[in-house]
């Protein structure tokens, strides 16, 4: 598989693993898994450590995927763990699935949602929501349930809205 | 004709049989542990008022007599999956560890899969391999709400799998949980039985036998291999297990179900099958209240 193409380009059909480091780089514009670590702990102060079972994998272009089994690069597959992270693009963008299996040890750049702005999220509503006043960009939509914080999913707060990244086949009416 | 005929004098109580196979089923939830506990989900059906009432002989399945569990708080944050109570069993009798290699060879829409996932703490590889692209959608999509990061989906015929690609020469456990004539789903599909026919029966045991084949092949000497379905029909159930012995290395062990069972038969139509298929769980409808379902515990090179 790997081997039968030339190193250097990103083949969107094959799940790559993602270099370490910078050093490490074959193909330009590739995001590292210190990056994407880094990422996660700047951007909502989840713990590096969280993800020290998982490797990365990229397939089509800044579509990270996180991973916990082992499996050779260039394996012919459908999919490898979940997608996880948008990349390759000026804001990166976590995934609504990352965000319920990582997100619970966030700290930052996460808003806590009442019942009813909760359920309005869940259903893929956008709503106006100025008392925010942290950083513009991607949230982590969470509420308190059953004695918890737990995240929700996916938001994007700009100019005092909060727009709710929920994918269609996610969202859910919850009355 | 309707299959259920067949069986009158294979069940202890054929008209609580036939009655129970007319009630719909109940709508049932598993929880995922990989995202939370039976106790936390107890409690966010409690904060919301919706109504359940627990499983008896498996604390982390819950029945919604309300019905959709869609629309409740733990299956938005991937607590819960609806699933049939009795594909809870599949996943048990694997009694997969963390860390392991397994199979899932007919894997879609993915229920029993993320059950084995979890089994598995998300940790090891499970190989999720269906022929049926379409349906690996469903399988994806299911993994990916549920969280399982374990898994590696594969599009591939089970018959003549191949390990070629892999760093592993065989698994360490493999579930079959195979196509098939779907008898025992008549609750939940009341036109399960419009399109059966004995044809279609012995097509489709042809395909579970290579299949049965095939899992045990690829499966570590001392390793478990799984085999069930969701039908009543001998010819799909011991008769395929019945050829595995024969054919491969492995014999059929016993395995404690947690709900009531009946033994797997040794003769069906004039044909005989080993002994040991008495070690087989047949679960009717009207025993526990679930559909219907058929299982078998494996051990391969012993």
């Amino acid at each position: 598989m790997s081997d039968d193409r030339p190193d250097g380009e990103n083949y969107g059909q094959v799940f790559d693993r993602l270099p370490a480091t910078a050093d490490d780089r074959v193909v330009p514009g590739r995001p590292t898994r210190a990056e994407v670590l880094d990422w996660w702990d700047e951007r909502f102060g989840v713990p590096p450590a969280t993800f020290d079972g998982h490797s990365f994998w990229e397939k089509g272009n800044g579509k990270i995927w996180a991973f916990a089994g082992d499996v050779p690069d260039g394996v012919d597959c459908e999919a490898v763990g979940i997608t996880f992270l948008h990349a390759r693009q000026e804001h990166w963008k976590p995934t609504t699935d990352a965000v319920q299996r990582f997100g619970r040890s966030a700290d930052q750049n996460v808003i806590e949602l009442s019942d009813g702005e909760a359920a309005a999220f869940a259903a893929g509503h956008d709503q106006d929501l100025p008392r925010w006043d942290g950083d513009w960009g991607y949230l982590i939509a969470a509420h308190q349930i059953a004695g918890g914080l737990e995240p929700i999913g996916v938001a994007l707060y700009v100019y005092g809205e909060l727009r709710s990244r929920v994918p269609k086949g996610r969202r859910e009416e919850l009355g | 004709m309707n299959p259920l005929d067949r069986y009158g004098d294979l069940v202890d109580d054929e008209a609580a049989f036939r009655a129970a196979c007319d009630r719909p089923l109940p709508q049932v939830v598993r929880v995922n542990t990989l995202a939370a506990d039976a106790d936390q989900v107890v409690a966010a059906f409690d904060e919301a008022g919706v109504a359940y009432e627990q499983v008896a002989w498996h604390d982390g399945l819950f029945r919604m007599p309300g019905g959709s569990p869609g629309t409740t708080w733990p299956y938005v944050h991937g607590w819960v999956h609806g699933q049939e109570e009795v594909s809870a069993l599949p996943a048990l009798a694997l009694d997969p560890e963390p860390g392991e290699i397994v199979w899932d060879a007919c894997a879609a829409p993915g229920s029993k899969t993320s059950h084995v996932a979890a089994r598995m703490d998300d940790r090891g590889t499970l190989v999720a391999n269906d022929s049926n692209l379409g349906r690996l959608s469903a399988l994806r999509h299911n993994a990916e709400r549920l969280g399982l990061t374990n898994l590696v989906v594969t599009n591939r015929d089970a018959r003549n799998y191949s390990l070629r690609e892999f760093e592993f020469d065989t698994f360490d456990r493999v579930l079959v949980d195979a196509p098939c004539s779907c008898e025992g789903t008549i609750r939940k599909n009341p036109d399960a039985h419009e399109t059966w026919s004995l044809d279609h029966v012995h097509d489709i045991a042809g395909v579970q036998r290579d299949v049965l084949r095939r899992a045990v092949q690829a499966t570590r000497p001392g390793g478990r291999v799984v085999y069930a379905t969701c039908t009543f029909a001998p010819e799909e159930n011991e008769a395929v297990v019945d050829h595995a012995l024969d054919t491969e290395d492995c014999e059929l062990v016993e395995w404690d179900a947690p709900l009531e069972s009946r033994p797997g038969v040794t003769e069906w139509q004039g044909e005989t099958f080993d002994s040991t298929l008495e070690r087989a769980h047949r679960v009717y409808p009207h025993l526990n209240d679930t559909g219907g379902f058929f299982l078998a515990v494996l051990e391969v090179g012993a």
